[in-house]
């Protein structure tokens, strides 16, 4: 493709006033003629929403009648609007990746909200940088790669026997990998599921039954994924399964591996006999309780919402209250008291489950976190705010209710996958708000208790859910990926000595063995454009192609000479 | 919503309702009233021309009463679609008056006071229910006051107050003073037209209104053109004085910047709703800390039962809000709010640690309003035939939770029951992946009946 002249490089820039996010704190007039003034710069336009249907209607109508062959939006963040801006160059016929975005509102106007004479000069430098690096961005095409059409569940529980189930009943093929001898994970421990009352090994048997009987579907069991190498669409697992190592090739990973009970070693005078947690009250329940059991005391937040584990784990309010009942259900006289800090009995169903307990006569006590209950070998003594002294509570059964932690686990498969996990040991989703159940890496997904505690309800929502996410590239059949990647641009400088290949947070670069020696190679589906390897190759062997050596320097020198 | 709108496989059919459903899971028909816009859609831009030169002010329903808008509108500046709509319940020319201002300023030419409903019949597989949930209105609950002492807002008012494109352009400025404010606005307009009358008096007459009406107190005039005269500039005198005593008064208007939530109104309250709403507790950490951001002097009173912070990093978040964003956490159950001076209200509460019925006065108060089961949902289980649980909600089973009672007809959101955005998602997720399973499952079929 021949070069383009200088002259024949027209930039437009469109500037958004974001409401009054923007144009309440900088001087907007300022910015439009400021633009003006900018080399290449052959129109420019203010909008009040240049998101909007009318503002990306304005940036077409300016590739379209005015002939602007690159575009600058400063606006918001490329975050969450570069792709709608990018694709809107596209339907007007200019190539997305000549579309530049410059963040004015969350790099200007809200940082330097009452800063008005400085934040419209720093955007203005801003505005300055990015038609500085627009000049010089070529036009890319998307990298496009098929996709293996069988997706990998690691972990099976309720969320990836769900996950699996809704990926089968797709019509793809779906491969499990769970690495105790029985499916079923935490709910194996469990006697009755709340608020129904329905009895979890039923309910597990029944998902087994559906999954073992769908052809699409094989199970390992007493099995561990051992190694994922590829990309979103074409990843190879290696499986350790009690028939030996299977090598399979998948395109999508759910991952489902779960949490476990906290075990409160050392609290509460935590004995597995006299003073258990919920866990083994469940299995006491399962077993049938001891007919002399009259006096039950459960002690609420007993490991969380602590400095060690400051979160609150959703659902051992709603277990302490299911127990308590099934505990009334099978010896009447029992006296249940529950110690609790906060009861989160959220939603319509577990308040009501809530209000039945009352119904019931099971006692809530509130205590404060300063003046914890203590357990002693007739009782248990706590505090009652609204009596306004200590209280002593016979207890012949004292039941800890303990958060659900991280599983072991988790951290191997963070290793494994490169997927993150966040301060509490839970896998972290891309976004927590608006995408739950998808990693930042594409192609992983997350449901279930790895990701927080849940409870069943929830538990099967997520994997239902994330088998749709995961369906997305599987029934598409190829991925387009962002070509803004790491590109060898010199080869020759290369000596092959890899230390990229170690920093590679994505598992995009490999050595290869060329004509010309050791030489690195870009996995372009796996590259994220991240920059680790350009920054580190001390060859200057690569380069991040969107963020070019020539354009930042541009970028400085527009800076600098403003 | 953007991402909705611009999908090649989504047919967005907004201003449209549900009118039949027939058939079963995998083969629907479903008949649709997409209601008239009275303005063509493949040729409104949505450049909003028409908005400013329409004459009609209607209150705002989505600025929740705070702001107003033109009775030719857009839902709200980022719609989706931008396509504007008018309101035939004000629109003037649609009320037999003669108006059509809006469609000469058009130039797209798309106002067409002559369009219809049109009707479609859709052929679907599956379908999901996401008609989300209803704003409980506080002013059921008598002791609250809402309505009556004006800096009593719900918290999807304060939202709009906090909001950048809001109403106040993010100032939580207090409806009292708003409402000064907006009487200031009147009162210079009125003083403006009545100071344009007097100049002409004293054009025509060739003195000023004081001079003359000096001589005319001391009887130099009688005739009835100069007592008119008097009358038009004794009322100016009113206006004048009245807007002066009202300018003074907002001098020291600010935002308000002693704040109190209160939890649970509607929920957990036998009278209306028994549910928790599961997410309120949440939004008024979330508003509170904001409120702090914008003002950092401002200190929020939370009052509720138990904090339900039960999300991922809730926790953490409302002790964060203790610590660093000036919230104290009161536990106890709000009882009264009355009118103090300025219009402050005061709350009267029990602090349950303290064993203490207390009252405090604070510049506005929130309200956390329950999650209220949907008009909409209700109707269209009547439509659809699916059933709802004892609170309206779509009824579903913990174990299958976004499957309704009719095969092929799923659930996700609030619809189903109280739940926040991160759960929504989620659930849609599940709701579409439901719903793809049919489609599949009758893909599949067809193959098998062609083989």
């Amino acid at each position: 493709m021949p070069e383009k002249s200088d002259q024949d490089i027209r930039i437009g820039v469109f500037i958004c006033h974001c409401g009054s996010n923007i144009a309440g704190y900088l001087e907007m007039e300022e910015l439009e003629e400021s633009a003006r003034t900018l080399p290449h710069v052959t129109f420019v336009q203010r909008n009040l929403y240049t998101c909007s249907e009318t503002g990306i209607n304005e940036i077409k109508k300016g590739i379209e009648e005015q002939g602007l062959n690159r575009v600058v939006v400063a606006s918001c963040t490329p975050r969450t609007h570069e792709p709608l801006f990018r694709s809107s160059c596209q339907e007007a016929g200019m190539n997305p990746y000549l579309f530049e975005m410059v963040n004015i509102r969350d790099q200007c106007s809200w940082v330097h909200m009452r800063e008005r004479e400085a934040g419209t000069l720093k955007a203005k430098d801003l505005i300055r940088m990015g038609v500085a690096k627009a000049a010089l961005l070529e036009p890319k095409v998307p990298i496009m790669s098929e996709v293996c059409p069988r997706g990998l569940v690691i972990g099976g529980g309720i969320a990836g026997m769900t996950a699996a189930l809704g990926l089968a009943n797709r019509g793809y093929e779906v491969v499990l990998v769970e690495k105790e001898e029985k499916l079923g994970g935490m709910l194996n421990s469990l006697h009755k599921l709340g608020p129904g009352m329905t009895s979890a090994e039923e309910f597990v048997a029944q998902k087994i039954k559906a999954l073992t009987d769908n052809p699409k579907a094989t199970v390992f069991t007493k099995a561990k994924v051992t190694r994922v190498d590829g990309f979103i669409g074409k990843y190879k697992a290696d499986i350790e399964t009690e028939s030996g190592l299977k090598k399979i090739d998948i395109g999508v990973i759910v991952v489902a591996t779960g949490g476990k009970a906290f075990v409160p070693t050392g609290m509460y005078g935590y004995d597995g006999k006299r003073v258990v947690t919920q866990l083994e009250l469940e299995h006491l329940l399962k077993e049938g309780l001891a007919s002399d059991v009259k006096n039950v005391v459960m002690i609420q937040c007993v490991g969380s919402r602590n400095e060690e584990r400051p979160y609150c784990s959703r659902i051992c309010c709603q277990t302490a209250v299911k127990n308590a009942m099934l505990i009334r259900d099978e010896i009447p006289d029992a006296r249940v008291s529950i110690l609790y800090r906060d009861m989160q009995m959220y939603g319509v169903e577990n308040e009501e489950m809530f209000r039945d307990s009352k119904a019931k006569g099971i006692r809530y006590i509130n205590y404060d976190p300063a003046r914890p209950p203590e357990v002693g070998p007739e009782g248990v003594k706590v505090y009652h705010p609204l009596l306004g002294k200590d209280m002593d509570i016979p207890a012949d059964l004292v039941v800890l209710s303990t958060p659900v932690v991280a599983n072991e686990t988790a951290h191997d498969v963070s290793q494994l996958l490169r997927v993150p996990v966040d301060d509490n040991g839970f896998f972290l989703e891309a976004h927590v708000k608006l995408r739950p159940l998808d990693f930042a890496t594409d192609g992983v997904f997350l449901c279930g208790s790895a990701r927080f505690p849940a409870n069943v309800r929830e538990t099967v929502a997520q994997g239902l859910g994330a088998a749709s996410r995961a369906s997305i590239p599987l029934s598409k059949g190829s991925v387009v990926v962002e070509p803004i990647i790491s590109v060898l641009a010199d080869e020759d400088a290369c000596r092959g000595c890899g230390l990229c290949v170690a920093l590679c947070p994505y598992g995009a670069l490999e050595v290869r063995r060329t004509e010309k020696g050791r030489k690195v190679h870009v996995i372009d589906v796996a590259c994220k454009g991240c920059g680790v390897c350009a920054a580190t190759c001390y060859q200057h062997a690569l380069t991040i192609n969107s963020f070019t050596d020539q354009q930042i320097t541009a970028e400085l020198e527009a800076y600098l000479g403003g | 919503m953007l991402d909705v709108g611009r999908h090649p496989n989504i047919d967005l059919l907004a201003y449209s309702e549900v009118e039949k459903v027939e058939g079963e899971a995998g083969a629907f028909k479903v008949t649709v009233r997409k209601k008239a816009r009275y303005v063509d859609a493949s040729k409104c831009t949505g450049c909003g021309a028409c908005s400013e030169t329409c004459p009609t002010i209607v209150p705002d329903a989505y600025e929740e009463g705070l702001g107003s808008r033109k009775a030719i509108y857009p839902l709200f500046a980022q719609g989706i679609p931008s396509t504007r709509t008018i309101d035939p319940d004000y629109c003037r020319q649609l009320n037999g008056k003669k108006c059509g201002i809006c469609a000469k300023t058009c130039q797209a030419d798309a106002v067409d006071f002559e369009q219809k409903d049109q009707i479609l019949e859709l052929d679907v597989a599956s379908i999901i229910v996401a008609a989300g949930y209803d704003v409980f209105d506080p002013s059921r609950i008598p002791e609250y006051r809402f309505q009556e002492i004006p800096n009593v807002v719900t918290a999807i008012q304060f939202e709009r107050l906090l909001s950048a494109s809001g109403p106040t352009g993010g100032h939580v400025d207090r409806p009292s003073d708003l409402a000064v404010e907006a009487e200031i606005e009147e009162l210079e307009k009125k003083a403006t037209k009545s100071a344009k009358t007097l100049a002409r008096y004293e054009e025509k007459h060739g003195e000023d209104s004081k001079t003359f009406y000096g001589k005319f107190l001391s009887g130099e005039y009688d005739d009835e053109d100069h007592k008119k005269w008097a009358e038009k500039y004794e009322d100016h005198l009113t206006i004048t004085e009245s807007l002066e005593t009202m300018k003074k008064k907002a001098e020291a208007f600010g935002s308000a910047k002693k704040l109190a939530f209160i939890q649970c109104v509607g929920s957990r309250d036998f009278r209306f709703y028994p549910f928790c709403s599961g997410y309120c507790c949440m939004h008024s950490i979330k508003e509170a800390i904001i409120a702090n951001e914008h003002e950092p002097e401002t200190r929020s009173t939370i009052f509720g039962m138990d904090i339900r912070a039960v999300g991922k990093g809730f926790e953490e978040y409302k002790i964060r809000g203790g610590n660093k964003s000036g919230i104290t956490y009161v536990r106890g159950r709000v009882a009264e709010i009355t009118e103090g001076p300025d219009h402050n209200p005061v709350v009267i509460y029990e602090d349950t640690r303290e064993r203490k019925v207390k009252s405090e006065e604070f510049e506005m108060v929130v309200l956390a309003t329950a999650c209220a089961p949907s008009k909409s949902v209700v109707e269209l289980s009547r439509i659809v035939g699916f059933e709802l649980d004892d609170y309206q909600f779509v009824k579903t089973s913990p174990l299958s939770p976004v499957d309704s009672t009719v095969p092929g007809v799923f659930v996700c959101g609030c619809a189903e029951s109280p739940m926040d955005v991160p759960e929504s998602v989620a659930q849609a997720s599940s709701a579409a992946e439901r719903a793809a399973e049919i489609a599949f499952q009758e893909d599949v079929e067809k193959e098998k009946a062609v083989a």
